[in-house]
This record gives C-alpha cells, structure tokens and sequence, in this order.
C-alpha cells in the first residue's frame, strides 16, 4: 500500500501536466539506467548456446531436454508437424542425430521408431531455465574464491588504514597549531590536481623498488592516503569544538587517547562517508592492481573480469556471472548508505 | 591545601597583548571572581591558570611550586567551561568517569566517586542519559559534576552560568555557593556580571585591558572603589560621575569638605535622597522607570552631566519637572583627575 501511495504521488492534490511529466522522464531515466544491468543479471543465467543465439531474448531461454531410453545423454527436443494429427496439428520429438538437413528423431513416448525429419520443418521446444551452473562453476572449476578474497582482503585492508590514516592527518590538521599547517593542507590538497595516470609509473616504481610487486600490499599501501579523505575528515573535524578538547586535556586524557575516545567518535559520520568511498574505490579499482599484480593468484576480480576475455575465445557465460557479482557489493552498499553517500557528496564536492 | 599565586603574568598572541603583568594570590579555600568587561583577558588567564595556555612571561605557582611547564592533566586544576563541553557521545555517567579512567583509577572505585557526585548534585536518575537529553540547568550540574569527581585542587569556572536563563542563574548560584562551602576547596571563577561577582566571591578581582584594576572583598570594592572604572563596574545602576564644578554649583558646602586633587565625585543613585529646593542638586527629569519599591529617575543637571537616581516609587516626579537631589553623609567618592580614588 506504502509503495503504492509512493508511486502515484503528486506534486499538488489533483495529477498537473508538470506530475505527467516527471513520471515520464523518471520512466525513461530508469529505463535506460536499469535495462542494461538487467540485462546482464538476465544474461548472466543464460548457457553459452543461449547467448549465443540471434535474435537475442531477454529471458533466459535453454531448449528443453529430455531422457530417452536407449540413449545415454538427454535428447534435445522439437516441435514437429504431426501429418497424423491434421493440419496444424504438431508432436514433440527428441532428436537423436543430425547429418547436414535431416535429422534423425524419435518419440520419447516409443523410442524404438524413429522418423527422418527435415531441420526446417521443426521447431524447438523453449523452456525458461536459470542456470545457476555459471555460479556454481566459477567456484568449482575457477580460482575464483581466491579473487574474491584478494578483492574482499584489500577493499576492507585498505578502508581500514585509510580511515585511520586519513583521520589522524586530519586531526592534526584541524586541531593543532604548528608552522606550516596551512602549506602541509595545502600541498595535500594539491595533489587532488594530479591525475592518477600521471602517477601511475612513479608509484609503479617505488612499488617494484620496495619488493611489494604481486603481492596485494602493493595495491594496499600506495591507496591508503587519499587528500579527499583528509580535506573531507579536516572539514568535518574543525566543527568539533576545541572546548572539547580542552575538557579532554583537563580530565587527564593523553592526546592519542583524546583522538581516540574523543575525535574519532565524534567524527563518525564523516568517517562512514569516507568508507563508503574507500570500498567504492577500491573495489573498483582497476588500474593499480594491473600494473601490480602480474600473477594470476593474487588477482582481483577486476583483473580476473579483465583475464576471461581470451583474445579468441571468451567464454561469456562466466564472465556474466562474475560481473554480477562484482556489481553486489557496490550495490548493496549504495541501496543501503545512499543518504551517507549523498550528503558525504554534498558535504565534500568529490565522487 | 591549595593556593595560587600568579607572578607577573604577562600573555601575547602574535603582537597584541593581552594580559599585562597580573599578580595575584589566592589562599587555601578563597572563591576568587575575576570579572570585568569582554575582552579584558579574564577567561585567558583562567586558561593561563589552568594550563591550556602558556604565560608570555611570568609565573604560576600551584601550593607555591611553578606549575608554568607541568601540562594542563597535571596540574591539579579542574575546569567548567562556558559551554559545558560534555562529550555528546558519552552518557552522564562516562562523561564524569572520563577523567577517572584517565587517571587509572579502579573501575568500582569509579562507579563509587561518581555515583557520590551524582547524589550531591542531585543526577542519580540521569547517569545514563546522553547531554542532549539534558536541560541546561542538568548539563551544567554535569560539568561541574565532572570536575568534582577527580577532587582537584583548584576549580576554574568559565563563566558557567552565562548560557542559563536567568531564573536558574540565580538558583545555580546559590548552590554554587553551597558547594563551596561544602568542598572547602579554592575557586576561581571567571564572569561579566558583576552580580554574580558580588553574590559568589570572597574577593574579587576587576580587570581591564588586561591589567588589574582592584582586588578586594565585594564590599570594599562597592564601597571603597579605587577608581572611576571599578566604581563604575560594580553596582547597579551604575555609579553617577559628576565633575566638581557641577557639585560646587549645588551642594557648595559638600564640595569643599572634599580632598585636594578632587576632579569629579561619584555618587551611587541609591545613595541620592531628596533634598530641600534650592539645597542640592537640581535634576532635570527626563525618563522615569517604575521599579516596584522604588523607581529610577535619569535626568541632567545643569551642564548637560547626566544623572541617575533611586527614590521612593510614591515619590516619583512628573517628567519634565525638577528633582532636587543630595547624597546620603559618606557617600561620596572622590576620584583625581586621572580616576583614582583621592
């Protein structure tokens, strides 16, 4: 009922051409924003034969199957015209063989007559079917458990030392006066200008020279001090009120344990902001890890995406599915931290 | 024990100063009010005092030992803030027991030291709500709370009561001063009202620009100020300032009973009676203010010199008509040409 009165909500009591408007931009937005993620989850359950058949259905569509006496694997099966029957009446039939436009069927229900079939005069028999195997598989036959920890392990690694990192910066930032802390802000803020591609070789460099190549702190460590994160934690910790701190320093409490009991609390809310765009990035991150990771077990599951588009043959299939459950977590945590994530948006002029 | 002594304390922020050479001793117990105009640097030598800053030149001594480099935690002093700074994360309970866990003091030992405080200042029922489920007059039982529970030396207070209305102002001063009585400890409090000055302190200290102006009891300082500034300050309505000329032109006979070097005399509106015609001040009324017991007459006399007076509510004259005005015997403060009392 909620849903309802949410969907045909108005701007005034009576439905205005301005209310027409917006559902049908809001119709077309979602339409050409949703379809093609829908798609790819449609897809991604679809066999190899379905993807690859033209004109492509929306649905995943496989050809239905069924066992044969005499016949070791389950026989394909077709709708064929049933000169019995009358005209327009139709029987389905298993196809047993195939050689060039005949095919060689047979009736589940007598398997022992078979009947000599032209390919055109026949149709096959289409059931929806979700193929879970493409899931199933990518734990099965793939390394792909090991992507999803490598991935898993520096998403929450590198968020972990960014908000302490980044938060720590900023404490000291906002809170302590020492010569230079307007040229230190501003050179962190500077680096915001430069291009990550600029840095790419560079940090490629250092990486190989300190022996972190292949390994997944080498993706770790060169992320974990961002300037958005600290010019976004720095804002938000120049509101708490010095006062406090002074009341902290009166009760005893030692500096660290002033960051620690005091700031950091305080600061929570643009601590998850800064996690939510710590996850994002990293679990999506691309090109840091190709220039760092090599080896194919140490992977991420961007790499391992990247990895499955064999220069002949890529085996879609798979690769769908593993695309779908890339996009989850991002997902999830934008249906669930939207609000966070807009007023962190909001709040520090970045994405 | 714990007293305080303040050598020449001088503070500089960049290249204005802000405190200019204070000295200052308070004794064991003392409730020492620092008041004064805004800006006359009396929060910045309560922060001096509690160490969250540093003098620019000049000592403070806690029990006579120099506390100038001992940091603010170990100092022994506990601070009230104007605006409370209660952690807004914590409960009542873990804002007072913040300081004690601090200090590695055994946790039912904790619970035992607050728990007290929170019965004498009447929080038993809110030790586990949070500030802002707090009025104001809560929130600051809180802070002070907070600065009981550690039993420090010396209690600072930074204008505490400034942000309460003016109803529990009055009722938290009086427990203010039940609670110095009952802890017998040495206070010092910063305000700029001069009634809370009056009404808390044993002695206060009046500053301006960054220089003291008068240290005494609240009596002495009402009755004896020692310049045009603090007789100004101190007392409500404000002490009246009229030039010798315009007191020579009424009252002959009291102007020259007055010591040499006098330049102006300040006269108290409450201590202004009203005269025979021709045998004292003549005020012209302006504005009359109805008080209840007694109303406020504002005027001028002759030369333009404006003029306040307190007088019986029946009384009252008619605006526009002329008051005829003499002090009460003794009442009368002579100050020198450069405001000092003569």
């Amino acid at each position: 009922m909620n849903v309802l009165a949410f969907l045909t909500r108005t701007r005034g009591r009576r439905l205005d051409w301005t209310d027409a408007l917006t559902y049908v931009y809001l119709v077309v937005g979602l339409f050409t924003m949703f379809a093609p993620v829908a798609w790819l989850v449609m897809s991604s359950f679809k066999t190899e034969a379905a993807l690859a058949q033209f004109p492509p259905t929306f649905l995943p569509y496989t050809q239905k199957t069924v066992a044969v006496p005499g016949h070791d694997k389950p026989l394909p099966l077709f709708r064929v015209a049933d000169p019995a029957g009358g005209p327009g009446a139709t029987r389905e039939l298993a196809q047993v063989s195939r050689i060039g436009i005949m095919a060689t069927m047979v009736d589940p229900a007598s398997p022992q007559q078979t009947v000599q079939v032209n390919i055109r005069e026949r149709q096959p028999v289409q059931e929806i079917r979700f193929e879970a195997s493409n899931y199933t598989d990518l734990f099965g036959k793939f390394t792909f458990g090991r992507y999803l920890w490598n991935s898993t392990f520096i998403t929450v690694v590198a968020t972990a030392l960014t908000l302490l990192v980044n938060s720590m910066a900023a404490f000291a930032l906002s809170k302590y006066r020492f010569p230079g802390r307007n040229a230190v802000f501003l050179l962190i803020i500077a680096t915001l200008m430069i291009p990550p591609t600029i840095s790419l070789v560079p940090v490629f460099l250092v990486i190989n020279s300190v022996g972190l190549l292949n390994s997944l702190w080498g993706v770790i460590l060169p992320a974990i001090a961002t300037p958005t994160g600290v010019f976004l934690l720095r804002q938000y910790m120049l509101t708490i009120p010095d006062e406090l701190l002074e009341a902290a320093r009166m009760d005893h409490a030692s500096e660290w344990r002033i960051y620690w009991r005091i700031i950091l609390p305080l600061s929570a809310p643009a601590l998850a902001v800064l996690a939510i765009f710590s996850v994002m990035w990293r679990w999506n991150d691309f090109l840091l890890p190709l220039i760092v990771l090599s080896k194919s077990e140490v992977f991420t599951l961007q790499l391992a995406l990247n990895s499955f588009q064999g220069e002949l043959n890529t085996q879609w299939h798979y690769l769908l599915a593993m695309t779908v459950i890339t996009l989850l977590p991002v997902t999830l945590v934008f249906a669930f931290l939207q609000r966070h994530i807009t007023t962190g948006i909001a709040s520090a002029g970045v994405k | 024990m714990a007293t305080l002594e303040l050598r020449s304390i001088v503070k500089t922020f960049d290249r204005t100063t802000v405190i200019r050479g204070v000295d200052l001793q308070a004794a064991h117990g003392d409730f020492v009010v620092l008041v004064g105009p805004s800006g006359c640097g009396k929060s910045t030598l309560l922060r001096i005092i509690a160490g969250l800053e540093s003098a620019s030149t000049g000592e403070v001594l806690i029990d006579g030992q120099r506390v100038n480099e001992v940091g603010a935690a170990d100092r022994g002093c506990a601070m009230v803030f104007q605006s409370y700074a209660l952690y807004p994360h914590m409960t009542v309970y873990a804002n007072m027991a913040f300081g004690l866990e601090n200090a590695g003091v055994d946790k039912r030992e904790i619970r035992r030291l607050v728990d007290a405080a929170a019965q004498m200042l009447r929080l038993d029922g809110l030790l586990e709500r949070k500030p802002t489920q707090l009025s104001g007059g809560q929130r600051q039982r809180v802070a002070i709370g907070r600065a009981i529970v550690r039993d420090p030396k010396i209690f600072l207070f930074d204008e505490p009561l400034s942000n309460l209305d003016a109803e529990l102002r009055v009722s938290m001063r009086a427990e203010l001063r039940e609670l110095h009585r009952r802890l017998g400890a040495t206070m010092v409090y910063v305000t700029h009202d001069q009634v809370e000055a009056m009404t808390l302190a044993d002695r206060i200290v009046v500053l301006r620009d960054g220089c003291i102006e008068q240290t005494g009891t609240p009596r002495e300082l009402y009755e004896r100020p020692a310049n045009t500034f603090v007789a100004g300050f101190i007392g409500s309505p404000r002490m009246n300032f009229v030039p010798l000329a315009a007191l020579r032109a009424g009252l002959p006979g009291l102007a020259q009973g007055l010591p040499v070097g006098t330049h102006e005399v300040g006269l108290r509106p409450e201590h202004l009676r009203p005269a025979p015609a021709g045998q004292g001040l003549a005020l012209t009324v302006q504005a009359t203010e109805y008080l209840g017991a007694q109303g406020l007459v504002r005027g001028t006399l002759a030369g333009g010199v404006r003029l306040e007076a307190l007088v019986d509510a029946q009384a009252l004259p008619s605006e526009g008509g002329t008051l005829w005005l003499a002090p009460e015997t003794g009442q009368v403060h002579a100050f020198g040409a450069d405001g000092a009392r003569v």
